[in-house]
């Protein structure tokens, strides 16, 4: 029987690599996702992860490794964070276009300059379009789960894409929370062995990642389209397969407290912790408050957003990014596109906030649900507001 | 059995993992380096291409020149994709999910992809010690892309963006010493080669496959597009970059240099210069130049290796 235990998450992180019997982990260091790979370093060199190790000299190579890894049928495991992400960009298109289940987490952190180590979103709303499955947890069990069910996501023959589960630098990563590792016994039975189509195998040649001219490229990215929005159907039948054998619940968007809610929070990531707290402290003073947290990034869960919001005045969406010079936060940008054609939609006010490891505490959030109500009554001169900036 | 055909004065393998059909230029010395290679390293290999003239001209989808299996991804990763498949596939044999058959993991690139924008990769690679074989093909620029220099040009070529003209004699700078930084890496075994010596190239090629650790071969192919030369002159003009000394053939294994061949006297560097369009706005005084930086490296390189030739090599 699975026990709950005090843990720092990226341990646990690199505990659930271990259990889904990784074969390959191919990582660079990088603030603050290092003891991620530190731990699976340990694992290896001590016999209790049977996997290769490779040390690699950037995060650019970091990822192509993981591809040739992939490409000879290895299940493969990664980490990185913020520039580390950024240098391996090109990279994660490949791995997405050329169908390799890989999952990687990215300790979310903010993109230089200035240098800044602490989290936010920058990172990965730069790799938004990448055409890799995207799921934001916001504690240590949710990352541990999904890293489980990222393999399982990934590796279903109905899907074959890279996965890319995000937790918050620092704020997750390097905290010790109470974590149930799910017994290996359990793990293997929810994730059966890795199987690639067709592996790189001179018993039977394939050629990968031939020139596409134009007569095909379109046909092919219609179809990493098409797959790609399919994965939202294997997500939720994965996560349902998990509740049953775990007993824990994911949806692509949770709803905290939102019956009757004239006023909904949007957050992602570790923020939605704080968040609960305040929504229970302004139902405490009879405000229809509630929260929304967006787990599931990519595929984008229309249907189930345009459900959640429908009997909403008001939905304030807090970004921990910023589009410069365009809307703003990217994904409240996304929301108002989401509910653009709906008849009846509520009011979306956009917040940027907590950027480069600045706290929200739980006031921070009621001022912005307080500033948010205003702002739909009165309405306001800017496209989005920065929470908490010194102007 | 292998089969094999009468070819020469030696018995060559009929074996070709790398078909015929594919859209090099005509008189394409890199298409005959990679066919060449692909003979000595057989069947039971994965091949990793960089991005490139060999990539373009052998994988327009839905056709593919190669009959072994093969990934291409990006310009500047070859080293490090070889670095994964070569570590799954270990690990996999390891936990028993692969068969064990020794399956060699070689890597192709051009000169760009191996001494500019891969130098990274490959030094990351080398360093770490994965068992596969690096092979650069060298057609010394971004023959891809229009006949661009790269750090493999030689001093005075002209390309499209070190153009000769009335304030510059073209490229400024010397060629860039690859084979002698994977050498650096303290690596088993790097070698040069020309296809205008197949036997030698291919034996090295199989040597480098059958070294546990990794393997650096550095291959001159002749380019007649960017190098502007006749387009049956390719095995002409690689040999006399052999034996001028400009593009010196040898080998270091276990850090041993030796000389492949025999050459008691060098050509002329004129007589290779003059036979390519790229060279031909060249001065006496700039010719002058190159010969003596010619002599003086070979001549370091004979000191490398102890004496002046290993055993004579056969063309």
């Amino acid at each position: 029987m699975a026990k709950r235990e005090g843990l720092e998450v990226s341990v646990a992180v690199g505990d659930a690599a271990m259990l889904s019997d990784a074969d390959v982990v191919s990582a660079y260091p990088i603030t603050p996702q290092t003891h991620i790979v530190e731990h699976l370093a340990e694992l290896v060199a001590n016999g209790e992860l049977k996997a290769a190790y490779i040390p690699v000299e950037s995060e650019h190579s970091a990822m192509s490794a993981c591809i040739g890894a992939s490409a000879v049928g290895a299940r493969t495991f990664t980490a990185t964070a913020a520039q580390g992400l950024e240098l391996m960009h090109e990279v994660l298109y490949v791995a997405s276009a050329m169908r390799f289940p890989m999952v990687m987490t990215v300790a979310n952190r903010a993109l230089s300059a200035p240098i800044s180590i602490w989290g936010d979103h920058s990172d990965a709303m730069a790799v938004r379009d990448t055409g890799w499955i995207q799921i934001f947890v916001e504690n240590g069990q949710e990352a541990v789960d999904n890293v489980i069910c990222g393999f399982r996501i990934g590796e279903d023959k109905r899907v074959l894409l890279p996965v890319m589960i995000h937790l918050d630098g620092f704020a997750l990563t390097h905290v010790i929370e109470p974590i149930e590792l799910p017994d290996k016994k359990d793990v293997d039975q929810f994730l059966p062995p890795f199987k690639y189509p067709l592996p790189l195998d001179p018993e039977k040649p394939v050629t990968m990642g031939a020139l596409g001219s134009p007569f095909i490229y379109t046909e092919v990215k219609w179809g990493q389209e098409i797959n790609l929005e399919k994965a939202k159907s294997v997500t939720l039948e994965v996560w349902q397969e998990f509740d049953k054998l775990f007993g824990r619940k994911y949806s692509p968007i949770e709803q905290y407290r939102t019956e009757g809610a004239k006023t909904l929070l949007l957050t992602m990531g570790s923020y939605s912790e704080t968040a609960m707290v305040a929504v229970d402290k302004m139902r405490g003073d009879g405000k229809e408050v509630g929260l929304l947290k967006l787990r599931l990034w990519r595929p984008f869960p229309y249907e189930e957003l345009r459900e959640v919001v429908k009997d909403a005045d008001t939905l304030i969406v807090l970004d921990r990014a910023i589009s410069f010079g365009g809307p703003g936060g990217p994904v409240c940008s996304e929301i108002k596109a989401a509910l653009y054609e709906e008849k009846k939609r509520p009011r979306i006010i956009g917040f940027v906030g907590g950027l480069g490891g600045r706290d929200i505490s739980m006031a921070g959030f009621e001022e912005i649900v307080n500033r948010g109500i205003e702002i739909a009554r009165t309405g306001s001169e800017r496209e989005f507001e920065i929470y908490g900036v010194r102007e | 059995m292998m089969a094999t055909a009468v070819h020469g004065p030696g018995v060559i393998t009929e074996l070709e993992p790398f078909a015929p059909g594919h859209r090099a230029c005509s008189g394409c010395g890199e298409a005959l380096a990679v066919r060449l290679a692909a003979k000595a390293i057989g069947n039971n290999a994965i091949i990793v291409n960089a991005t490139g003239c060999m990539e373009v001209v052998a994988s327009p989808f839905p056709y593919t020149s190669w009959r072994i299996p093969w990934i291409h991804t990006l310009f500047e990763n070859a080293a490090a994709v070889a670095s994964g498949a070569e570590a799954g596939l270990k690990a996999l044999e390891k936990k028993g999910k692969r068969p064990e058959r020794n399956i060699k993991v070689v890597a192709l690139a051009g000169d760009g992809g191996t001494s500019d924008i891969g130098l990274q990769a490959l030094s990351g690679a080398l360093e770490r010690g994965h068992d596969f074989v690096y092979i650069c093909l060298d057609n010394e620029a971004y023959m891809n892309t229009g006949i661009q220099r790269s750090s493999a040009t030689p001093y005075g070529a002209s390309t499209t963006t070190s153009p000769a003209g009335k304030e510059s004699l073209g490229q400024v700078t010397w060629k860039k010493n690859l084979p002698a930084i994977a050498v650096a890496h303290d690596i088993p075994y790097v070698a040069t080669a020309c296809p205008s010596y197949h036997r030698d190239l291919m034996r090295k090629v199989t040597k480098a496959v059958e070294t546990p650790g990794p393997a650096y071969i550095h291959i001159l192919s002749v380019c007649p597009t960017g190098w502007r030369c006749a387009t049956d002159d390719a095995i002409k003009v690689g040999r006399l970059a052999v034996r001028t000394g400009i593009f010196p053939l040898y080998e270091v294994t276990n850090g041993q240099y030796k000389m492949s061949l025999s050459l008691t006297k060098l050509e002329p560097v004129e007589n290779y210069l003059k036979t390519q369009g790229r060279f031909r706005h060249l001065t006496e005084d700039t010719i002058k130049e190159i010969q003596e930086r010619v002599t003086r490296e070979y001549n370091k390189l004979v000191e490398l290796a102890g004496k002046p030739g290993g055993e004579t090599s056969s063309e």
